[in-house]
């Protein structure tokens, strides 16, 4: 069947019933998103479906024809990082690192819609997602920075 | 002409005197404000009590914001024709009770009337309360005038005219208020009647699970036959109950202490913080309120055979847990169920639900098998779509069920298609007609502006500039 990750279409052959996580990882190489729990109850593997977060290993592929998918890879590159990416590695927000790319995922959809959400708006919608390492606050630290590279760059632009 | 407007004359003066004697009729006095009781003049036993009885009078689940303040009130109640806003039950004396007098406190409990004197709208269930003891109005009001005080004033209510007008609800009253005491059946023994007392005075059970007339009241020929609360269906608890497994005293008492049942599966929306309010209740009090549901649901048939083979292959997932426990999903091409074919929503369901469904772990840590759900056979699509969109979140500390949500992953066409398969291979019912509503409902809900995450002034934004 075909998916269309980070803007490609990509001819995947797999079987429908086969999670999103391990056609990213096993067949496309994208190995952003995190095996966690395989439940859907640590976040790790999060990636947007239609710029909404979606927990990727219990999300079948089955139920993404023509939806537009987006993995970590897909929004910047080393050379050039989205702000969210340049926001993480400024704050040096990871510890082990392993929740990173769900939490990026995560943070990404809401400042998508949102840029201006508060703080206790961001703390809300990345419960979902856990750490282990106990980064949080670096966590929160970057995702405030990534606002203020998302505002500088607009304003950048309108001046 | 004369005539005529003689008539309008007459009729207007029959409006105004029948306005009058209404209002008097309806007349309560203020109850004078007293000064706050001290904490050390009440009994501690009685706070105690009080405790207990308001877990089973579940007030903090109106009363008190998802992260609110306890008993501080401000939570919006969506009824048909509005939303009315929980009150500060905490005791300050300007925005709580903390001027209330005990009489006072028990007229509004009973009577639904405030201390000032302005009637109370019965989605505050005094129709229900009105049943409480003079002990047990003592006992909560001990309970509540010892927390923390909180200053928090509730938003106004959404009414429309009339009924923002409160003396309305003395007409409402004397149509659906039958004031208590509970009279116990002599016919029946002390289980019983506690649990009769309990359910229909504090617990209001009903106020979820009896269906509403047209001017919101229980209808009481169709006592427990279900109803509906806050987006979800509340299930009949009386014969025409849904459960493919019959309720039991025994299955009732686990499910109301621990929130789920493995014949029966998990409290979820309002009723899941029921349960978790049980959970702290004393065993006596749950027991009765379980023999009272047993017999109310009466005792049907033995399940149907396709219902027992299930229960066999729950009673063997149980069995098989320890050896599975490692195993946190099932392969997807081991699973069972080689229907799906060219339905879109069996695929669905194998591909996304049937590894926790139908998977090697019992409840709670595996998800209910659908056969048994009283969700797949219930009269609405509601809770089905409720659960299959936003999952079974963590409730803050609570020991709860989890399930992940799909309200991203699935549009509404693929939620559909799923829940026709579900319904009509797990269950010999007729088909759901209410599957699209449903997904408009909890989609709009789920867009709609939650009242806890505004974003907040005091934003900690150290590389904000």
């Amino acid at each position: 069947m075909k998916l269309n990750v980070n803007n490609a279409q990509h001819d995947v052959d797999a079987d429908p019933r086969t999670p999103l996580l391990y056609v990213l990882r096993g067949d496309l190489k994208l190995n952003a998103a995190k095996f966690g729990c395989g439940l859907g109850q640590c976040g790790a593997c999060t990636v947007l479906v239609n710029g909404e977060p979606v927990f990727s290993c219990v999300t079948p592929i089955a139920l993404l024809e023509g939806k537009e998918i987006t993995t970590l890879e897909g929004l910047g590159t080393e050379e050039k990082p989205a702000p969210i990416q340049q926001a993480f590695i400024e704050s040096q927000a990871a510890q082990c690192g392993y929740c990173i790319p769900g939490m990026m995922m995560r943070a990404q959809a809401l400042l998508q819609k949102n840029p201006h959400a508060g703080d206790a708006e961001i703390r809300a919608w990345l419960e979902p997602n856990l750490c282990r390492c106990g980064s949080h606050m670096r966590i929160l630290r970057a995702i405030h920075r990534a606002q203020h590279i998302i505002r500088t760059a607009q304003r950048g632009e309108a001046g | 002409m004369r005539g005529f407007v003689r008539s309008v004359f007459f009729l207007c003066l029959l409006l105004i005197v029948g306005i009058a004697v209404y209002a008097i009729f309806s007349y309560e006095p203020p109850l004078g404000p007293i000064p706050p009781p001290q904490r050390e003049s009440f009994d501690q036993t009685q706070v105690k009590r009080g405790a207990e009885l308001a877990a089973i009078g579940s007030c903090g689940v109106c009363h008190t914001a998802p992260s609110g303040r306890e008993f501080a009130g401000g939570v919006g109640l969506p009824t048909p024709f509005g939303a009315i806003y929980s009150t500060n039950i905490t005791p300050d004396p300007e925005t709580g009770i903390g001027n209330w007098s005990l009489a006072a406190f028990q007229r509004a409990l009973r009577r639904g009337v405030r201390r000032d004197g302005a009637y109370l709208y019965p989605a505050f269930p005094y129709d229900h309360f009105t049943l409480v003891s003079d002990d047990d109005a003592k006992a909560l009001y001990a309970f509540l005038m010892t927390r923390e005080p909180v200053r928090a004033t509730a938003p106004a209510n959404q009414l429309p005219f009339p009924l923002n007008v409160r003396l309305v609800m003395s007409g409402w009253n004397l149509l659906f208020l039958k004031p208590g005491p509970y009279q116990p059946d002599p016919a029946r023994d002390d289980a019983y009647n506690r649990g009769a007392y309990l359910a229909e005075g504090l617990g209001h059970c009903g106020s979820c699970h009896t269906p509403r007339n047209v001017l919101g009241a229980e209808k009481t020929s169709e006592k427990f036959a279900g109803g509906e609360a806050e987006g979800w269906s509340a299930y009949a608890i009386n014969a025409s109950s849904p459960a493919p497994v019959p309720w039991t005293e025994e299955t009732l008492l686990q499910y109301l202490s621990h929130g789920f049942n493995a014949d029966h599966g998990v409290a979820r929306g309002p009723m899941l913080e029921v349960a978790s309010n049980l959970g702290a209740v004393p065993n006596d009090d749950l027991h009765a309120l379980a023999t009272y549901i047993a017999a109310q649901i009466g005792r049907p048939a033995a399940p149907t055979p396709q219902v027992a083979k299930q229960l066999e292959a729950q009673g063997a997932r149980g069995k098989t847990v320890a050896a599975a426990s490692a195993d946190s999903q099932a392969d997807p091409s081991q699973r069972r169920d080689a229907t799906a074919g060219d339905d879109e929503g069996a695929l669905i369901y194998t591909a996304t639900c049937s590894g926790c469904h139908q998977g090697p772990r019992a409840a709670p840590f595996g998800g209910i098998d659908f056969a048994l759900s009283s969700n797949i056979n219930g009269p609405s699509a509601k809770n089905l779509v409720n659960v299959v969109l936003n999952g079974l979140p963590a409730a803050g500390s609570k020991r709860t069920p989890i399930m992940p949500g799909f309200a991203n992953a699935m549009d509404d066409r693929q939620v559909a298609a799923l829940a026709r398969y579900l319904r009509g291979h797990f269950t010999d019912k007729p088909a759901w007609t209410d599957i699209e509503s449903s997904l408009n409902d909890a989609r709009a809900a789920l867009r709609a502006p939650k009242p806890n995450s505004a974003p907040s002034s005091g934003s900690a934004s150290p590389d904000a500039s």
